[in-house]
């Protein structure tokens, strides 16, 4: 198994050797055999292509280069020669007028955005220069080359899916990748409440945040890391698998023989899916507290002399918000439990009947198999939704009841997101936020992997059919 | 007398069953129950917080009134709302429909590098980039008094990742019928508009209520934002406020009159719509 992982391993670098290499080989050949069209396109990007009557393709070419070299010198340049040291110029206050040093947050920011700039800049070229060598290519054969218009009109049919992508994908990178790369930069720096830009500098520290983490011993934050950890997959494992088994239950009970008005049933459950969670969760939260509904009427009712500590209590509390999630889970399920349910054959349930089969022998032996097969890779989603349920945590405890034996203000009920909420919102400290982000997308990244590739559907994609 | 017997026990798991629905109904709806009848205690006679009883002695208005008073930007924040909720129902559906066309019908180079690096960008937790995106959002311009539109672009620009359920949809449509209008001369893009759309009305109404739904829940990057700014707050972030920081003692029925006038439309919508988000949830869990 692992010579085996090993050999891809080795595939997969001398994979990527070969093309690196067949690449170089190519834009050597390109220019060897090029005419000087081609070989001015290795400085001026496009000049063959508007040569050749390409216009469309090679005014492109062009703006996009001259874009980028407008961007690297007026702005590029400027942060990404610092992001070794991200400044080293304090701002400083002279007669009450502040004089404003280097910014890490910038720096750190554009420095990345800069090499991003690059690279593209770079894949732009070697395309500009395939495109020459293709272009020179067909006209030696004494073909025609493709007109502007039908360049253009292949955007809408060939390439459409150039057109199509380009808004997402540029969105997806500004929005996402960008961000996501920056905050694993901060990981790997000191920017917190002391270190904040623009009025202070922040720098590269290596990996003593993780090692921050990870120690016991002062204000290592080890301990309260694996406890928060700990709840998190335990609410996690909870809220999945009960909201399933329950909700299987109850889409069973209402699509069963004899019982009628199943549109009704299903509509009240499906209320708590419709109704904002903010409202409903809000409302529960209040209904829970020391002085809400439900202990007004126990005490009213002699039942209780003192309010049940609902969400000040820490084991209370976790049984409560897995409890409520009952109440916000088990509709989801029972909608997708009642479909599926339809799409097992009735003769199956015929046959086994003729058998003698009880009610719980056949949903132990046909319907749970065929739902557990089938829903796989949605529970593994659920699973890995629910280590992220951040508005369930937060609508209804906020992370509290707060504890001494926790460090950064993490509470009983907090997840790691909650937590990292908090430290980036309460505390600004980022790096150490940073830092258990990066643990979520590992525990994630884990759990999805491992787990993917157990999943019946996916070893044996033809086992029910 | 065999028959009979199975009768009876049918009968008996029947009425069970009935028990057990109505428990499980009572359940679900007391706390609508609970916040609808709140909504209408008395400010004035009978103390805004929290109490220990559920029915108010008088039925009063006064906490509608006040809402509609513009004592609080409370008409704002609900406007607010509603034009980002509107605005990224449809552009996510847009951006949705276009990447889930390309993924499932064209084969391009870097097809599965995008699939694979998307799905692996989706494990890192959404908050982790609130900083940056707040830097961001700012030096356009986008915070505090801009945050209704800057909300709207942060849901929109990375929507795209969101795919999966409509091409699993898109999938399901034979591809026979792209390569029989192809062979009539119809370009992709044709195709997209006047064949693969109009077959997607599920889909569509699918992917533009659950965008639709979900600005109204959005508090964590809408506080963030907005923060400090009244104004551009939209109502999640303001009934927090009310309830949590804002003396709730006076607030809460109050807070749950503005949740009953949240929730009477959104719920109207999704109740209409059941059916296709039925058919989305239950395609979507399937196929993961």
């Amino acid at each position: 198994m692992s010579t085996n992982a090993d050999k891809k391993k080795k595939n997969a670098v001398s994979n990527f050797f070969a093309v690196v290499g067949n690449n170089i080989k190519e834009i050597g050949t390109t220019f060897a055999q090029g005419d000087f069209k081609t070989k001015l396109s290795f400085i001026i990007l496009g000049f063959g292509q508007i040569l050749r009557g390409q216009l469309l393709k090679g005014i492109s070419f062009l703006a996009l280069e001259v874009l980028f070299f407008v961007y690297l010198f007026k702005f590029g340049w400027s942060y990404f020669s610092k992001i070794t040291t991200l400044g080293t110029v304090e701002t400083t206050k002279a007669n009450r007028v502040t004089v404003y040093g280097d910014n890490s947050f910038l720096i750190l920011l554009f420095g990345i955005l800069t090499i991003f700039a690059i690279i593209a800049f770079i894949v732009i070229w070697r395309l500009n220069i395939s495109e020459n060598r293709r272009e020179e290519e067909l006209l030696r054969a004494g073909k025609k080359l493709p007109s502007n218009k039908e360049v253009f009109a292949s955007l809408f049919d060939k390439n459409f899916d150039k057109t199509l992508l380009a808004v997402p994908v540029t969105g997806v990178f500004i929005f996402t990748v960008l961000p996501i790369v920056f905050m694993i930069c901060v990981a790997f720096t000191n920017y917190d409440k002391q270190h904040q830009a623009p009025t202070n500098l922040f720098t590269w520290v290596g990996l003593e945040n993780f090692q921050n983490l990870f120690s016991f011993g002062g204000s290592g934050l080890a301990p309260t890391f694996l406890s928060v950890l700990a709840w998190t997959l335990m609410w996690s494992f909870f809220a999945t698998f009960i909201d399933y088994f329950v909700g299987l239950g109850v889409a069973i009970l209402i699509n069963k023989k004899g019982i009628k008005f199943k549109k009704l049933w299903r509509t009240i459950l499906v209320m708590t899916i419709a109704v904002p969670q903010f409202v409903s969760l809000l409302y529960v939260s209040k209904m829970f507290a020391n002085d809400g509904l439900i202990n007004g009427y126990l005490m009213q009712w002699g039942l209780i002399d003192k309010a049940i500590p609902f969400w000040t209590n820490p084991a209370l509390a976790r049984i409560t918000i897995i409890v409520v999630n009952i109440w916000i889970g088990i509709p989801y399920m029972m909608l997708i439990a009642t479909g599926l349910l339809m799409n097992i054959p009735e003769d199956l349930y015929e046959s086994a009947k003729i058998d003698g089969a009880t009610g719980w022998q056949m949903f132990r032996n046909i319907t749970l198999p065929y739902m557990l097969f089938v829903t796989g890779p949605f529970l593994l989603t659920q699973f890995t939704g629910n280590l992220n349920n951040f508005n369930v945590i937060y609508l209804l405890t906020g992370g509290a009841p707060q504890s001494m034996q926790l460090a950064e203000n993490a509470g009983r009920t907090d997840l790691l997101v909650t937590w990292l909420y908090k430290m980036t919102v309460n505390d600004t400290n980022y790096k150490m936020a940073a830092v258990i982000g990066i643990m979520v997308f590992v525990v994630t990244a884990v759990i999805s992997l491992v787990v993917y590739n157990m999943l019946p559907s996916v070893k044996d994609e033809e086992g029910f059919q | 007398m065999n028959s009979s017997s199975m009768k009876t026990k049918r009968a008996i798991g029947n009425v069970l069953g009935y028990i057990v629905l109505i428990l499980i109904s009572i359940i679900w709806l007391f706390p609508f129950v609970g916040l609808v009848l709140q909504s209408f205690r008395s400010y004035a006679t009978e103390y805004g917080g929290m109490v220990g009883y559920l029915v108010p002695k008088q039925f009063s208005l006064d906490n509608y009134k006040f809402l509609f008073s513009g004592e609080t930007n409370f008409l704002k924040w609900y406007g607010n709302t509603i034009t980002i909720a509107i605005f990224v129902a449809i552009f996510q559906t847009i951006m949705v429909l276009c990447v889930s066309y390309v993924l499932s019908r064209m084969r391009f180079t870097g097809r599965t590098f995008l699939m694979r690096f998307w799905l692996i960008l989706g494990m890192f937790p959404g908050f982790l980039t609130m900083i940056c995106l707040y830097f961001l959002l700012k030096s356009l311009g986008l915070t505090q008094a801009g945050a209704v539109p800057g909300l709207i672009l942060v849901s929109v620009a990375s929507s795209g990742m969101g795919y999966y359920v409509c091409k699993g949809y898109f999938d399901t449509i034979p591809k026979a019928l792209d390569e029989a209008a192809r062979i009539d001369g119809a370009s992709r893009a044709r195709i997209f508009f006047t064949m693969i759309i109009p077959m997607s009305k599920p889909i569509i109404i699918y992917t533009a209520l659950v965008a639709f739904m979900a600005p109204w829940c959005d508090y964590v990057f809408a506080s963030y934002i907005a923060f400090g700014h009244d104004e551009s707050y939209n109502v999640a972030v303001a009934m927090q406020r009310w309830v949590n920081t804002n003396d709730y003692q006076g607030y809460f029925t109050r807070f749950c009159a503005g949740g009953v006038l949240i929730a009477i439309p959104v719920t109207l919508l999704f109740m209409f719509l059941q059916k296709y988000y039925v058919e989305g949830v239950t395609g979507g869990a399937v196929k993961g």
